[in-house]
């Protein structure tokens, strides 16, 4: 049995523009120590099919499907039963560490919070732990740092606080919504070499959201691609590096620029984002489509596999025209 | 979110969304009526006057509590005061000058203080650090005592009174408009007129005012009140606009005096326009604060 | 085109009085070095990127150069002038040639002008004398150059997305055919197929309209696809510079070094293999900045020496320059 199963998850809110349908048909499963990654740029969907599962959604959102984790319906909870899964169960980090902890606590009582709430243990062990957690993020001089403010540490090591926040109830899933993009770069080496370490050690499940794709290669087990809202591509992050079958992929391959190649011209996927409150008919894709015909701009693909390794993908244009 | 912009014509302005958006508030929409009504009847009003502002019906004079009330075949519509006049033209009147020294006070004001805070916030610096300081003197005066001397000293006149209060109501919009024009300074926006090279007063009016617009526009309409309020206080104390000339102030001012005589007509009808009017004039200033908040999409 | 020096900086100094909380009135401000001794040339046609962390002085250097921040000591020569000893009516002809692009694309657009106006501006205020036709078509080309619709004209910023408003900001920089654009990370808000639409036509106007670049971002990857030469900026001082073929297969300075091992590769195969060069600690405070070179406190390979004396900026072969005591 997978650790989580997504079925048919849909998000849609509804604002003074009328309704936008930010997440549609959703469905992957995760295994228990893997780390799947979400790769997808503005307006595909990505986070708030995280924050659905995670009831995070804002006010104004409604999520339809199913969300099941250990086996047990998690999607659409009330707050009392999630809180019972947040932070013990699945725990989740930010890109803005900043605005993550709060700037009025110190950062001892922030961490402590956690484990005598969610473990009911004394202030004195909470503290013993937290230090040694902090430890463990290889926060230097960690007894005495616990005791600042989070506007005392520097953008990198106050997301290696979010971290070891987010594992002190040791939980079978860490979601980290794009938690190095606000770090400069040498600063996210580290982090993502930590979370590999940590990983190891703890043997949790990761889904690691992001757009950037050098993040994605070096860090994850799996792959799902989206755009407007849908999957677009899922499999082996090997398979859909070395042969990607679907256009948007081998876009998004093409248009990033390598250290490690000098093209001249770097090949672009033409238009823009999509607007998600007039989605287009069919694929959302298609209208940025070298490939598409008219099937794709009326009907929307349904992923189909590729091979019986867990590879996926949705579109209706063959893989030989596009591989 | 880009929309499909295929189609040409013309943009949607943000001033446009913000009209849209003041529309759909109800409250706000329903006082701009109302102000427009009381606007209205300031100007259509005397033409159903009957007797005019200052003159007297000697048979109401001294015996109003009996004679004096509001009918309508005496042509005292609103009644008469304690000296025989008719409150209706005297409302009107005072309808008249309360609003002209509110609206045209607030003006002074607003042209005054967005000139003034944009230059100092946008020169900063020491130039900054010495026309605040001013303008920290200027407030730490008490305002009303100034006022008062004002008028004792150059004498009691609409004129003065405009002068007075709008003079002395510029420093809160100027620390306003000073506060928001640190926040544009900053924008990028700015750094690239700088960068082209265009002058600095260019900035300040092409750039920084347009953008100031919004929240000067917002204070403007809550300015107003606090300048009717103002002009009304001194009528109280009896410093206001010359007799026969009257505001609502002074006709409050009366009206309270003579309440235990059985003439509550003549505190009522005043204190209801002002009442209303400043309430509208909230309304319209909060539905103008969301209209225009800056968190647009 | 033969290639003429256009630019030239030398040893330019930036610096800003800094007070902490709790200071009283008259304590004297401590002083935060945030250029230090920057000295390049740059051609006609030519891209400079500038790489580098925050807290390297980058952004502050661009607006050095284009007086917008005062400089504390050096020169720029733009075609042979001074232009930190001129004033600022006799600056003021050379923003002609002189534009910049930045980093967050809707915010450098003023919200309440159209785009016909915004794109104008630089020319009415150069040439306040050109009849309105005149402006209006050279608005209509420059905006077809960077692949804008001329009949959007009298839209607003806000009804863009975000790499259309780049494109504004580009048309903007171009209508007075400078000479130089200073780029100020113009793609890292971008989504990353749209920042390599606005990279190409970055490149192709270059090619168009013999444009130089000063190209400033920290994502590595993207610099070294559009720069003919890089400059490898810590805590302000100059670590390293060459092209930028040379500085990715020989990178000579510890920093340059561990900066590409940092860059994530997008292949699963290279990824997963790399022997990555980490860099401990965090960045120093620029107000204290330790003595002699200011990266030894991180650097694996730092020594005595580098606490005592401060490595100069040295040129070795074929215009690939270091300051390190112990440079590969």
């Amino acid at each position: 049995m997978s650790l989580l199963e997504v079925s048919n998850l849909k998000v849609r809110f509804e604002t003074a523009d009328g309704e936008v349908n930010a997440v549609n048909n959703v469905n992957f499963s995760l295994d228990e120590g893997k780390i799947l990654a979400i790769v997808g740029e503005s307006g595909s969907g990505k986070s708030q099919t995280v924050f659905a599962m995670t009831g995070l959604l804002d006010h104004n959102g409604y999520a339809t499907g199913s969300v099941k984790f250990q086996g047990e319906e998690i999607l659409n909870l009330s707050n009392k039963q999630l809180n019972k899964i947040r932070a013990e169960k699945i725990a989740m980090i930010f890109q803005d560490p900043m605005t993550s902890l709060n700037p009025y606590v110190r950062v001892s009582d922030q961490m402590t919070e956690v484990l005598v709430h969610h473990q009911g243990l004394s202030k004195s062990d909470a503290l013993k732990q937290s230090i040694s957690m902090l430890d463990a993020v290889r926060i230097p001089d960690a007894s005495n740092r616990i005791r600042m403010y989070p506007h005392e540490f520097s953008g990198g090591m106050r997301q290696r606080v979010m971290i070891a926040m987010s594992l002190l109830c040791r939980p079978k899933l860490l979601i980290a919504d794009e938690p190095t993009t606000a770090l400069d770069v040498t600063v996210q080496a580290q982090i993502m070499q930590l979370l590999a370490d940590l990983q190891k050690d703890f043997g949790m499940s990761i889904i690691l959201i992001t757009h950037d794709l050098g993040v994605v290669a070096g860090n994850s087990d799996d792959m799902l691609v989206m755009y407007g809202g849908e999957i677009m591509e899922i499999g082996k992050t090997e398979s859909l590096y070395s042969k990607p079958t679907h256009p948007y992929t081998q876009g998004l391959m093409s248009a990033v620029p390598r250290l490690n190649d000098s093209e001249e011209r770097l090949i672009t996927i033409p238009g823009n984002p999509p607007n998600m409150m007039k989605p287009p008919e069919g694929c959302p894709f298609s209208p940025r489509c070298n490939y598409s015909n008219d099937k794709c701009s009326n009907v929307s693909p349904i992923l189909s596999s590729v091979n019986k390794s867990g590879h996926y993908r949705a579109c209706h244009v063959e893989v030989e025209r596009i591989v | 979110m880009a929309q499909n912009l295929s189609e040409s014509g013309a943009g949607r302005s943000l001033w446009k969304d913000a009209r849209l958006r003041f529309i759909q508030n109800k409250a706000a929409t329903l006082s701009l009526f109302i102000l427009i009504l009381i606007v209205s009847f300031s100007f259509v009003g005397p033409y159903f006057a009957v007797w005019s502002y200052e003159q007297i019906d000697w048979n109401a004079m001294g015996s109003a509590a009996r004679v004096g009330m509001p009918s309508i075949e005496s042509g005292h519509y609103f009644g008469t005061d304690d000296l025989g006049r008719d409150l209706y033209s005297r409302v009107i009147q005072g309808t008249q000058i309360s609003l002209m020294v509110g609206v045209l006070g607030a003006s002074v004001a607003v042209i005054v203080g967005t000139l003034y805070g944009a230059t100092s916030g946008y020169l900063g610096g020491k130039t900054d650090q010495i026309m605040m300081r001013i303008v920290d003197i200027l407030m730490s005066i008490p305002y009303m005592f100034v006022l008062i001397l004002l008028l004792v000293v150059f004498g009691r006149s609409i004129g003065m009174l405009f002068i007075g209060i709008g003079l002395l109501s510029w420093l809160d919009m100027s620390r306003i408009v000073r506060g928001q024009t640190l926040n544009l300074k900053n924008k990028e926006f700015i750094e690239a007129a700088k960068v082209t090279g265009v002058s600095d007063f260019k900035i300040i009016t092409r750039h920084i005012v347009p953008n100031l617009l919004g929240i000067v526009a917002v204070y403007a309409t809550l300015l107003v009140p606090g300048i009717i309020l103002a002009e009304s206080f001194i009528s109280f104390l009896g410093l206001g606009v010359q007799e026969p000339s009257t505001s609502w102030g002074a006709l409050i001012k009366e009206g309270a005096g003579t309440i235990s005589y059985d003439t509550e007509w003549q505190l009522l009808f005043p204190l209801a326009f002002f009442v209303v009017s400043l309430f509208c004039f909230y309304f319209i200033g909060d539905g103008l604060r969301d209209a225009l908040d800056p968190k647009e999409r | 085109m033969s290639k003429q020096t256009i630019l030239q900086v030398e040893n330019l100094k930036v610096s800003f009085d800094v007070s902490s909380e709790g200071d009283m009135p008259w304590t004297k401000p401590k002083k935060l070095q945030a250029v230090n001794d920057i000295s390049f040339t740059l051609n006609s046609g030519e891209t400079l990127g500038i790489v580098g962390e925050s807290g390297c002085g980058k952004s502050t250097l661009a607006r050095a150069i284009v007086k917008m921040v005062p400089a504390e000591a050096g020169k720029v020569l733009w075609l042979g002038n001074d232009l930190l000893s001129l004033s600022n009516s006799e600056t003021r002809q050379y923003r002609k040639q002189i534009q910049m692009i930045f980093q967050d694309p809707l915010a450098s657009l003023n919200p309440r002008m159209n785009i016909g106006e915004i794109i104008a501006e630089p020319l009415r205020t150069h040439y306040p004398k050109t009849a309105e036709s005149d402006v209006q078509s050279r608005v209509s080309d420059v905006m077809n150059k960077v692949g804008l619709l001329d009949n959007l004209v009298n839209r607003y910023p806000h009804e863009f997305s975000g790499g259309q408003c780049q494109r504004i900001g580009i048309a903007r920089a171009l209508i007075l055919k400078p000479k130089l654009i200073i780029c100020d990370e113009p793609v890292s808000a971008l989504d990353v197929s749209i920042q390599a639409q606005v990279v190409n036509l970055l490149m192709d106007l270059q090619q168009e309209m013999d444009l130089a670049l000063i190209f400033i971002a920290h994502d590595l990857s993207v610099v070294k696809h559009i720069s003919t030469k890089i400059m490898v900026l810590y805590l302000g001082n100059m670590v390293e510079l060459a092209n930028s073929n040379e500085i990715y297969q020989y990178p000579r300075h510890p920093y340059t070094q561990a900066l590409i091992s940092a860059v994530p590769i997008p292949d699963p195969s290279i990824e997963k293999n790399k022997e990555l060069i980490l860099i401990e600690g965090d960045l120093p405070s620029p107000i204290n900045p330790p003595s002699g070179c200011v990266f030894r406190t991180r650097c694996h390979k730092a020594q005595e020496i580098c606490s005592i004396e401060k490595p100069e900026f040295i040129e070795s072969s074929s215009s690939h320059s270091v300051a390190c005591h112990f440079s590969d």
